[in-house]
């Protein structure tokens, strides 16, 4: 519970940024608003899109699944208020490409029903596996921006043992403070989470990690502790260094332990959850709601008014903003996420979805007066930030000479796209922009390799059906040829007698079979011969009788 | 001077043996060089290059009859990759056999004029079309290479060309590099100051 013994450990490189939160932390969590209308894109995690199970013109409750999982990486979908299905039509996501994607529009009824929810459940008697679907059931995914399932996440598999749970609390993005408004207000639930957690993951211990920069969460989170009379979580203040809040970082600052390069935490025993996500677990077990809303921070000096609410998922940007006091007359730039690995939105007629943390709105002073980058006088300043350890120079010269097989060499994809080598880039490259360039890039050449061994692979089976045809063809060809050849010699009457006679033939066959059908007359034993005997006997006797008769009364 | 004779005979002979043994212990059905020219071509089996698919053409860039520089789909990056494993300087696409197209395309059957005539069905390298006499005909989408081949066996020309559009999962970062494109937004579009 006191977190002045544990031991910290240091990840490499990493920065120190100006914070930016206060202004966001000045007021509590603005209360739910129902907007006009309600955009649900089906996908809004890592993994399989969610299906769509209603139909324009159907009337949801709050609550309701409106789109169930496919597949097993993926989660359903409900409705986050009562209203009609207007359309699932495909509609602009927020996503870094500004495409559209397909989406459930729903017009609310300003009635927010709920459904009838699923009772609430002893957690500490739920078999784990039982636990993890109720968590799937309520749509949940980790909130810390990737949006992979939680459930998948809270099952330890079959031979690894779980020493630690990790709880992410330290949210080292600049701007960014939804996960602290959570836990100022909310710590008894964030509590309850973790304890779920450690449940379904039989986790012994957990380590909540929260940056030094936010004491009233972190009062407030071992204030809950104290109260509940837990000893199994551990509140662990640690230094405020971007990216302490990545999940590999964090697990080495806490643990020591580091991460596989290619593999998972789960690896080493570890397992790493949001702490807005504990929130929402404690919501879906405790109380049965499925998620369905969201703390977002508000923030940036483009807006007049910054803070955190709390946002029903699919509530248009645009409205949401007008509703908390509308922009700042010098909004510039609006950003998804964090100023460091946030993407620009190139519209605000965009949905809030469930990995949604963070809306920045960022005056004209805050923006980057987008110079040209210069070139690389290979001063090494990106290596010595890098957290990962990896050559950010190196990885720079591949992605601009299109080397994707040398690129992987310098471990491309152990980056987190943090953006530490950017932001420190004395000739202002776009760093990251490159590595996801060739990260995209090399997907792409990933499936259409796919693609073309499919292609390869129909191909020659179309020419082995062609060549196969071919040949049954030939063959049927030189049958016919010989039958003609063979046939030849004959006359036609000939074989047409032929004909005939094999078809009497037949028939015969057949009858024969058919008469000597009643079989039950063989193999008797001589008992019953005899008796058979002795009945035909009288038989032919009484015959005779009669005959006889028959024949005396003719006579009379 | 026998004992030298015999010593180098006897090696010989033991030699040739092993050697015999292993050839056809070991042998390689089928040349490995083509398999791999054809990993690298694309697949599209479009006959662009002038062979009746890409492992004709395979064959062909193995025996030496043909140039690397003969595949469009495959363009630049495959014209690379082959002269990376031939060991043979790379070049730019030939001309004469088509132009590297940046927009990847399937094709598609307009079912209300498409009259079942199954001459596309025989012209796909790939089985893409699914149909039957006097049926309608249609594409499989997923299974299209673009390679465009049923295009001109159909006698009422209602098969077109659509580009395939880029969804959220397959769309890709665009290069900050390259020319022509407006260098997208950095990801640390904030200055914190």
């Amino acid at each position: 519970m006191t977190d002045s013994q544990h031991p910290l450990y240091k990840f490499p490189g990493g920065l120190h940024l100006p914070g930016h939160k206060a202004m966001s932390t000045t007021r509590p969590i603005g209360k739910i608003f129902i907007p006009s209308q309600l955009v649900l894109p089906l996908q809004q995690h890592i993994g399989e899109p969610s299906e769509a199970i209603v139909k324009k013109g159907d009337s949801v409750l709050k609550g309701q699944v409106i789109a169930k999982a496919s597949g097993y990486v993926s989660v359903p979908l409900h409705a986050p208020t009562s209203g009609t299905i207007v359309d699932i039509i495909d509609h602009a996501v927020p996503h870094p490409s500004g495409l559209s994607a397909s989406s459930i529009i729903l017009k609310p009824d300003y009635q927010d029903q709920w459904i009838e929810l699923p009772a609430p459940e002893n957690y500490l008697q739920m078999d784990p596996s039982a636990l993890r679907n109720r968590i799937r059931e309520a749509g949940i995914i980790g909130l810390g921006g990737a949006g992979f399932p939680s459930f998948i996440k809270l099952n330890p598999g079959a031979h690894t043992a779980i020493d630690e749970l990790i709880i992410n609390a330290a949210e080292c993005e600049p701007y960014i403070s939804c996960d602290d408004m959570l836990m100022r207000e909310r710590a008894r639930e964030i509590i309850g989470g973790i304890q779920i957690m450690q449940h379904a993951l039989q986790a012994r211990r957990c380590l909540i990690g929260i940056e030094d920069n936010k004491p009233e969460a972190c009062e407030a989170l071992q204030q809950a502790l104290s109260q509940l009379n837990i000893d199994t979580i551990e509140v662990v203040r640690i230094p405020t260094i971007y990216p302490t809040g990545g999940e590999k970082q964090l697990i080495k600052v806490l643990t020591g332990k580091e991460s596989p390069s290619h593999g998972l935490p789960l690896d080493i025993g570890v397992v790493c959850h949001n702490v807005a996500t504990a929130a929402t677990i404690f919501q879906a077990i405790m109380h049965g709601k499925p998620l369905i809303s969201r703390i977002v921070t508000l923030t940036g000096n483009g807006v007049q008014q910054a803070g955190n609410h709390e946002v029903l998922i699919g509530t248009p940007i645009d409205e949401w903003i007008e509703h908390h006091g509308g922009y700042h007359a010098s909004v510039e730039q609006l950003v998804m996420g964090g100023p460091m690995m946030g993407f620009t939105l190139s519209t605000d007629q965009l949905p809030i979805i469930k990995t949604s943390n963070c809306i920045l709105a960022l005056s004209r002073d805050e923006t980057n007066t987008q110079q040209a980058a210069m070139p690389c006088i290979r001063c090494g300043a990106c290596m010595d930030v890098c957290p990962v350890n990896l050559l950010p120079q190196q990885l720079y010269w591949q992605a601009f000479a299109r080397e994707f097989d040398k690129i992987q060499d310098y471990h491309l994809f152990d980056c987190i796209e943090c953006g530490c080598c950017s932001y420190v880039c004395p000739s202002e490259i776009p760093l990251v922009q490159f590595y996801r360039f060739a990260k995209t890039e090399i997907w792409a050449q990933e499936r259409d390799k796919v693609k073309s061994d499919q292609a390869r692979q129909r191909h020659e089976f179309r020419l082995e059906r062609l060549e196969k045809e071919k040949k049954e063809r030939e063959e049927r060809m030189l049958k016919k040829k010989a039958a003609l050849k063979a046939g030849k010699g004959k006359k036609e009457k000939d074989s047409k007698k032929e004909a005939i006679e094999a078809a009497l033939a037949r028939v015969r066959e057949k009858q024969k079979q058919s008469s000597s059908e009643s079989k039950n007359t063989d193999n008797l034993s001589a008992e019953q011969q005899q008796k058979i005997n002795e009945i035909e006997n009288r038989r032919q006797r009484s015959q005779a009788n009669k005959n006889n008769a028959q024949g005396d009364s003719g006579t009379e | 001077m026998l004992e030298a004779i015999l010593t180098m005979s006897l090696l010989a002979a033991g030699f040739g043996l092993l050697l015999g043994y292993v050839a056809v212990r070991f042998h390689i059905k089928g040349d490995p060089v083509v398999d791999k020219i054809d990993a690298l071509l694309p697949q599209t089996q479009c006959g662009q290059c002038g062979f009746p698919g890409c492992r004709p053409y395979a064959q062909a860039i193995a025996k030496g009859e043909a140039d690397i520089n003969q595949c469009p789909p495959g363009g630049e990056s495959t014209i690379v990759a082959l002269s990376d494993l031939l060991g043979v300087d790379a070049k730019p696409l030939n001309p004469e056999n088509g132009a590297e197209e940046d927009i990847k395309t399937v094709v598609t059957i307009d079912e209300e004029v498409c009259i079942g005539c199954t001459l596309c069905i025989q012209a796909c390298p790939v089985d893409a079309i699914l149909g039957a006499a006097k049926q309608m005909h249609t594409i499989i989408t997923d299974e299209c290479t673009g390679c465009d081949l049923c295009i001109p066996p159909c006698p009422v020309e209602c098969i077109h060309i659509v580009p395939i559009q880029d969804d959220i999962t397959t769309w890709k970062w665009p290069s900050p590099e390259k020319p022509g494109v407006e260098r997208p937004t950095p990801d640390h579009s904030a200055v914190i100051k």
